[in-house]
């Protein structure tokens, strides 16, 4: 889905509820993948320029997971490494967003490229 | 666009967050309850969320800013009725949300804000 | 209808009823036989008639085609799994088909060799494969029992006890480590809206070590109690974990701390504004 504006946040967040209802998370869980998904969404759109979330229902072995890629063509980070630093105590910002999803998801991974554009992948197994 | 409802009971103003918050919307209540605040003369804030299911660093963040303003324009805040699984993951997320305080329900928040004034009276 | 599903489709069709009888008779013989193998047996058979007659690949088990004999393998893996059968039963159970199906084959096919041949190869494949399909699904089936079962105990590890009015306690009795802490927290923060209570006092006298992570793990549960309005008294507190703490430098945040359950309780009754007084006797 297309994240373009501010109500696409807001629709994101409710797709992942459906998504994670549809695959049965614990309540908890599915607060976690929401909330990290608002924040995700939140960056593409405020810092992204614009982008799109894609979503898969991954499955590995007996688990199974839900998968969520963030993506924009935006200016990219250029430190990674601080951004993933607790931004918390320095304000607003992508930095709680980028750091705070990490722990609040199994597995993350962000790849990002100055002047081309952002990709975070989440993912978190039931 | 849509403007969350701030009712007056007394000197206390109360909020009750219903709906899942557009960034803007929320920006509107900050707004919104600063100038009630201060066309009130209100001592105090109640912020009721619980039926709030998920609270992203936007809306910690206005629930802090909303409590610092309140302050500055002499009045207490108090969020109440938070839900189990917001409270993990506000934790997990790095929030402390440092600043507001917290009651279990409207009940409790309505006897902290008392507690306040009777101590603010005194002073 | 493929040559080989035919070949199949004859031989099952023949005499359904002593097919079964055979191939019950053959469980019993060499294994255990549940009391429901007969009919077992007999979904069993019909479901793979069933998927022959409509021309199912005969080399491989997955796919559409093999749909409906897969759920009712399935199905007996899964009741077999929560019976507490053995692996090795249920693999029984599907590869005694072989017997009365070889039986068949040869009697339908005698005279033709290759023929002959080539179809039992056919039956022995397909069989293995279903069995080994029953496996895989009774694996699931034990791994979910397991776990449901883990859950439970885990659960029943750490109770949440109402104290007092407005009072709760949880004895954690355990090494504390990322799930249990979970749980816990999700249950005492549960109690704490149900019950309304303010005050929750977590007794680590049943914890053996307190180290960073450790530490941590109460930290972040201490900070969700706050978060929802509630406090939190930390008790329990053994001399040695006591040394630990300031040794590595763990920073309670303000947390109180007590020695006993009872101290917690004495200072949770105060903080709530009882006063307790002793008739004389």
């Amino acid at each position: 889905m297309s994240l373009l504006g501010e109500r696409d946040i807001v629709m994101c967040r409710q797709m992942v509820r459906r998504l994670t209802q549809q695959i049965k998370f614990t309540l908890v869980d599915q607060t976690k993948m929401i909330t990290a998904a608002s924040e995700l969404s939140r960056n593409t759109v405020v810092y992204g320029g614009g982008g799109e979330m894609r979503w898969e229902i991954v499955a590995q072995g007996i688990r199974t997971g839900l998968r969520l890629w963030f993506e924009d063509k935006g200016p990219g980070i250029p430190d990674i490494g601080l951004a993933l630093t607790d931004g918390w105590t320095s304000g607003s910002g992508m930095g709680v967003g980028l750091s705070g999803s990490r722990r609040l998801v199994n597995e993350f991974e962000i790849r990002t490229v100055v002047g081309e554009g952002t990709c975070v992948t989440i993912t978190r197994w039931k | 666009m849509e403007r969350i409802p701030i009712l007056k009971m007394g000197r206390v103003l109360l909020v009750t967050i219903q709906v899942d918050l557009q960034d803007q919307v929320a920006l509107g209540l900050q707004d919104d309850l600063s100038a009630r605040i201060e066309q009130t003369g209100a001592n105090g804030v109640l912020i009721d969320i619980s039926a709030l299911e998920i609270v992203d660093s936007f809306v910690g963040r206005m629930l802090a800013s909303i409590s610092g303003i309140a302050t500055v324009l002499d009045a207490t805040t108090v969020v109440v009725g938070m839900q189990p699984a917001v409270a993990i993951t506000l934790v997990e997320l790095g929030l402390s949300l440092e600043g507001v305080r917290t009651a279990l329900n409207v009940e409790r928040g309505m006897a902290m804000l008392a507690v306040d004034d009777r101590n603010r009276i005194d002073d | 209808m493929k040559q080989e599903n035919a070949v199949f489709d004859q031989v099952l069709k023949a005499s359904p009823e002593e097919f079964i009888k055979t191939w019950v008779s053959e469980v019993a013989a060499t294994g255990s036989v549940s009391g429901s193998a007969q009919n077992d047996a007999r979904e069993l058979f019909a479901a793979i008639q069933a998927n022959i007659a409509s021309d199912a690949d005969l080399n491989r088990i997955d796919g559409d085609a093999w749909a409906r004999t897969r759920s009712v393998l399935a199905a007996l893996s899964q009741s077999r799994a929560a019976q507490g059968a053995s692996a090795g039963d249920t693999n029984h159970f599907v590869m005694s088909i072989k017997k009365p199906l070889f039986d068949a084959l040869q009697k339908d096919l005698g005279a033709d060799a290759r023929g002959a041949l080539q179809a039992v190869w056919l039956a022995s494949t397909l069989i293995d494969k279903l069995a080994q399909f029953t496996a895989t699904t009774y694996q699931r089936s034990r791994e979910d029992v397991i776990q449901r079962q883990q859950q439970e105990l885990l659960e029943l590890s750490t109770p949440v006890v109402k104290l007092w009015e407005g009072v709760l306690a949880v004895p954690m009795i355990g090494t504390l480590d990322s799930s249990r802490t979970q749980l816990v927290m999700e249950s005492l923060l549960t109690r704490i809206v149900e019950t309304g209570s303010e005050l929750a006092i977590i007794d680590i006298t049943g914890v053996p070590t307190v180290d960073t992570l450790v530490a941590q793990h109460l930290l972040k549960t201490v900070t969700a109690i706050r978060l929802m309005g509630a406090d939190c008294i930390i008790s329990g507190i053994r001399p040695q974990i006591a040394q630990t703490i300031v040794h590595l430098g763990i920073d309670l945040q303000g947390i109180v701390t007590k020695a006993t359950l009872a101290d917690a309780l004495q200072l949770a009754m105060k903080k709530a504004g009882f006063v307790i007084t002793r008739n004389k006797a």
